[in-house]
């Protein structure tokens, strides 16, 4: 059904047109002080022409941005499932605390003397770290999970230089793993080989055993990994890894399932990055920006990059260069300035306001949530592996076979419904994959609603005669499906003024 | 726990459902040996007033811009942040957002992306743009990573007038992907000759413009020796506000223009996050790094906006990806192209010109001052400065006397003994006269 | 008189006397779904059998385009990368992807033959 209005809007659904196709005075919505009278020392290079940007009152603007978001799903407006994601509450409280002026106004080349707050900020955070975790350091400028991998990779790859042991060029990676983890290997200067899986989602220990040699850099391993399931030969693996003479990274992306429970250190792990946004609840913002701390073991410590907060006497200090002797071996610099501080704060606020108890009673409810959605939606799907699983789990295509209903369909169809779509076709180990991941801060009320939801489609899709009904969802949507081989093909990348146009105009001149 | 929903009486009846007993039955992959030694040093819940009360502690520890004359750059700028600016991105429906994966139900945050990929295009003066990197820093290291996949080169030199962050983490990240990066000396007085070291090994040339020490230098030529010899010129803007009153990189030859686009995203908080501005030529587009939205239509023929040409992405080429970059700065991304919508062509000049218009005031009151230099000619917000004696100290002394008076260069290259008298500063529109006339007067007293 | 063989990467090749044209077959470009990208060796290219020649893309899915033979690229079919909906539409034809000289005839005997692939992409439903 297409339902057509004259203005183009439906309801609350009010399109919206570019910021360059709005009809305006063409001023802006800043006034600004007047400008004092001087000589300019622009030399030659001052700009000649207009940029073609367009010009609105705050008024338009506010409206503009209003519109755009209330076409997007969000944590704050319903369930958001997504397997590997971690989409949990995000507490304004931590929002409020990173615009303490004295957070938010301060510049990062201040004497260090009028920043030794922000560097207590820091070592909070790193403390927290070190002691969930167990491990001896953390490097904390990473700017992201990817961003932490690679901080880890290098950290190996130093150490693995400074021991003479500079050949290893191989990176073991699992079959499962996030596209991140060969793409980070590459840029680490690895080559990648995979290890297979067993029929049980683990990673393949006796495999695994026979490709580590001495050519073997790191092993990387996400634990839980990404079939949300725990590897229990964790320790073996790592024992054999370094038996080999390689070092053990844990990705640390499901460290939200584990976090108040154990120390990842007694797994022998030997870096593992953490997700503030996903595990410490910053907000994923439409798309970052995170921060990916990553904390180290004592043999790879001292190559962790700067920037580094140290302590000296009741104060602080900063260790800015690779060449300061207080950190000789530092591999170098990832990200300007302290890294993510806005994140940190964030993540402070988040931890202190849980606390231990609030975080081992987190991961619990994260996994009791996992394993409630896995047992009663297994009455109708089809679950992956046998349970228990961890904060997710991953249901498989079988259920939909010969109802001409794909993954995709299915995923798209719970829009209509009013949820966000779980992760789908990842884990690429599983045959069109479905990966739930509840979070804590869900509801059972709210499990529930999802829960129903699914089994009547499920029970629809098996009537063998609704998939073209499938096919066509969402229709309830701000857009149904689009046509991502048409933008792919001839790709339309930013908004160009009309044809004919020598220079770049604003709508309104266009319009006059 | 006030995040957490769930009653006992609930956790009971989802443990039934499941059919074990307890919470710790479904952690029993987890080795005993781990969950026995754990015991954790740490605090137990705090509620809001407790969190609050701890962190406004640490906060007030720190001397903030707000409660002292501030004359900081050095890539990281303060300037006003629009009252509406930081309303809109904390709606919600942004805020917390995931990436915009399901186009059908994030249609908001893929038209603003791609009204950011529109406006970083149009104000570098390139043909197109990403939807963000981390910061600067990192987008400087994956420009000199895709020139060197563009040119198929593995060398790099890079101007003295770069940022020494984006050039350490450039010559960090290079070093793994064996690029040679010829890290040129600092130049506060632009004397390096980039022409002369031009061959044909090179995959690009990386300067700065307004170079770090706040010169405004026209690199047509250098663009062009860069062409002819088969190589990429890479122009990096740590202050984009300066792109309302200069020539943008892309009209004098730029292939790739990266930038930080902090100064207009929000507060400085301590210099991150940030976000990376990239932008390139349309012919370089397969090998850029980063998201992208695009345009496209619906089931229904109406305009729509998805992710586009991701097979150049990690989760799609994995070891063969462009970068590995995932998340990326999308909250912060909002807040500059927010900021560029509300300031529009006539609010962006003019936010320019006040910054220049009173840095110039700035540099007049200093050249003033005896035994202070005013180094560049030319200059946009910020200029490097001589002093009489070592800037670290005159700052330390400033700072003492409540004044928070620039960035000392030794701050960056503590080895070079010909910087350590020389100071940066920035005027932007947050600075007063009044401002000004208080550090002349504090910096007579300690120099 | 013309001789068409595969590769288990899903490449045909058609050799003609001492040159063979290259594509991917009917079944790969439906594996791909709609193809949106393609990117052809240049003339003068040399190409090692089983070694990366041209590159695939559809929305999803990259795929490399590996030479069945080794020999050196003729001719790339420059009309491909502006209309890459080609190799959906006429993967056997129109769609093909590189014509090159054969180093080493011998190797055609390492291909299959339709019978054989035709049973290859039938063991793999």
């Amino acid at each position: 059904m297409t339902i057509t209005t004259n203005s183009g809007n439906r309801g609350l659904q009010i399109e919206q047109p570019l910021i360059f196709e709005q009809n305006t005075k063409g001023d802006t919505a800043v006034d600004l002080p007047p400008i004092p009278q001087v000589r300019t020392r622009l030399g030659t290079m001052q700009r000649q022409g207009r940029i073609g940007l367009p010009g609105l009152s705050e008024p338009e603007v506010v409206r503009h941005y209003t519109r755009l978001s209330q076409k997007n799903y969000s944590i704050d407006t319903g369930f958001y499932p997504l397997g590997s994601c971690t989409m949990k509450h995000n507490p304004r409280l931590n929002e409020k605390m990173a615009r303490l002026p004295g957070f938010a106004e301060i510049h990062p080349f201040q004497p260090v003397s009028t920043i030794q707050g922000a560097f207590e900020l820091i070592d909070t955070c790193a403390a927290w770290l070190k002691e969930l975790t167990g491990m001896v350091a953390v490097a904390m400028s990473p700017a992201a999970g990817a961003h932490g991998e690679l901080c880890g990779l290098l950290c190996i790859r130093a150490a693995h230089e400074a021991n003479g042991q500079g050949h290893r060029k191989v990176v073991l990676v699992p079959e499962s793993a996030h596209g991140t983890n060969p793409a980070t290997a590459a840029l680490a200067g690895y080559t990648v080989e995979a290890v297979p899986a067993t029929e049980d989602g683990h990673v393949d220990l006796e495999a695994l055993k026979t490709k580590l040699s001495d050519q073997v850099a790191a092993v990387m391993i996400t634990n839980p990994n990404t079939c949300g399931l725990f590897e229990k030969d964790a320790i073996a693996i790592a024992e054999a890894v370094h038996a080999a003479g390689a070092y053990f990274y844990m990705d640390g992306a499901n460290y939200n399932a584990i976090v108040g429970r154990l120390k990842i250190a007694d797994l022998g792990v030997d870096a593992m990055h953490i997700n503030l946004h996903k595990t410490f609840s910053t907000p994923h913002g439409g798309g970052g920006p995170g921060a990916g701390p990553t904390v180290l073991s004592a043999k790879l410590a001292p190559f962790a990059p700067v920037p580094q907060v140290v302590k000296v006497g009741e104060g602080y200090d900063a260790v800015e260069h690779a060449g300061d002797p207080r950190s000789p071996q530092a591999f170098g610099r990832m990200k300007g300035y302290h890294g993510q501080f806005g994140v940190f704060v964030r993540a402070v606020s988040y931890m202190m306001a849980l606390g231990a108890d609030g975080l081992y009673q987190a991961s619990g409810d994260a996994v009791l949530n996992a394993n409630y959605i896995m047992a009663r939606l297994s009455a109708e799907l089809t679950p992956a592996f046998a349970g228990p699983c961890m904060h997710e789990c991953v249901f498989d295509d079988r259920f939909l076979k010969g109802t001409g209903v794909s993954t995709l369909d299915f995923a798209k169809a719970l829009i209509d419904e009013g949820f966000h779509p779980p992760t789908m076709y990842f884990p690429l180990v599983v045959h069109g994959a479905l990966l739930i991941e509840p979070t804590e801060t869900e509801s059972k009320a709210s499990l529930d609603q999802f829960i129903e939801a699914v089994l009547a489609l499920a029970q629809k899709a098996k009537t063998g005669t609704a998939a073209d009904e499938f096919r066509a969802r969402p229709l309830l949507a701000p857009r149904r499906r689009l046509d991502e081989t048409k933008a792919a093909r001839k790709p339309v990348l930013r908004w160009k003024p009309i044809e004919g146009g020598a220079a770049p105009t604003v709508a309104r001149q266009a319009a006059e | 726990m006030r995040y957490l929903p769930l009653s006992d009486t609930n956790r009971r009846d989802m443990l039934a459902a499941i059919g074990v007993g307890s919470v710790d039955e479904l952690f029993r992959d987890l080795p005993k040996s781990a969950l026995a030694s754990a015991k954790f040093k740490l605090p137990n819940t705090a509620s809001e007033i407790e969190v609050e009360r701890a962190l406004s502690k640490m906060a007030a520890k720190n001397l903030d811009c707000t409660k002292a004359p501030a004359f900081l750059g050095a890539g990281n700028y303060r300037h006003h942040t629009p009252a509406s600016l930081d309303y809109l991105i904390q709606r919600g429906e942004f805020l917390t957002a995931y990436t915009p994966y399901q186009p059908e139900i994030s249609q908001g945050t893929l038209q603003a992306i791609f009204e950011f990929q529109t406006q970083v295009a149009l104000i570098t003066g390139m043909e197109v743009a990403n939807a963000s990197m981390y910061d600067g820093a990192t987008a400087c290291a994956e420009a000199v990573a895709m020139a060197a996949r563009v040119t198929k080169r593995s060398k790099a030199l890079v101007s003295g007038t770069v940022h020494p962050h984006y050039r350490d983490v450039t010559a960090t990240a290079m070093r793994f992907l064996d690029v040679d990066v010829d890290l040129l000396a600092p130049d506060p007085y632009g004397i390096e000759d980039l022409i002369g070291r031009i061959d044909n090994e090179l995959a690009c040339v990386v300067v700065q413009t307004p170079g770090f020490f706040g010169s405004l230098k026209d690199y047509t030529a250098l663009a062009d020796a860069c062409h002819a010899a088969g190589a990429l010129l890479v122009v990096c803007v740590t202050e984009p506000v300066a792109l309302g009153l200069i020539t943008p990189p892309g009209h004098i030859g730029a292939d790739i223009v990266v930038g930080e686009g902090q100064s207009l995203a929000g507060p400085m908080s301590f210099g991150g996050p940030g976000v990376g501005l990239f932008a390139t030529r349309e012919k370089f587009l397969r090998q850029m790094p980063g998201r992208l939205a695009g345009e496209t239509t619906d089931e229904e023929g109406r305009r729509g906006w998805v992710l586009t040409l991701s097979t150049r992405e990690q989760h799609i080429r994995r070891e063969k990806a462009t970068s590995n970059i995932c998340t990326n700065s999308g909250l912060i991304a909002l807040a500059f192209s927010i900021h560029m919508t509300l300031l529009g062509e006539a609010g962006f000049v003019r936010l320019a010109e006040l910054n220049h218009a009173n840095t110039v005031l700035l540099a007049e009151r200093l050249e003033k001052v005896k035994g202070v230099k005013v180094i560049p000619s030319t200059f946009f917000n910020e200029f490097a400065v001589a002093l009489p004696k070592p800037a670290a100290d005159v700052v330390e002394a400033l700072a003492k006397r409540g004044i928070l008076g620039g960035v000392p260069a030794s701050r960056f290259y503590p080895t070079y003994p010909e910087l350590q008298d020389v100071l940066l500063l920035s005027a932007t529109e947050t600075n007063t006269e009044s401002d000004m006339d208080a550090l002349v007067a504090a910096l007579k007293e300690v120099l | 008189m013309s001789e068409v063989r595969y590769t288990k990467d899903h490449e045909w090749v058609r050799i003609e006397g001492a040159t063979a044209v290259v594509g991917i077959t009917d079944f790969a470009q439906g594996q791909l779904g709609d193809i949106v990208f393609v990117e052809v060796p240049a003339a003068g290219k040399d190409l090692t059998a089983g070694g990366e020649a041209a590159v695939v893309e559809s929305v999803k899915a990259a795929s490399e385009v590996y030479a069945p033979l080794s020999g050196k690229v003729v001719e790339g079919n420059a009309a491909l990368p502006d209309a890459p909906e080609t190799v959906n539409q006429d993967p056997h034809g129109k769609g093909w992807f590189f014509k090159m000289t054969l180093n080493n005839p011998a190797e055609v005997s390492g291909l299959m033959d339709q019978a054989a692939y035709d049973k290859f992409v039938a063991d793999l439903s």
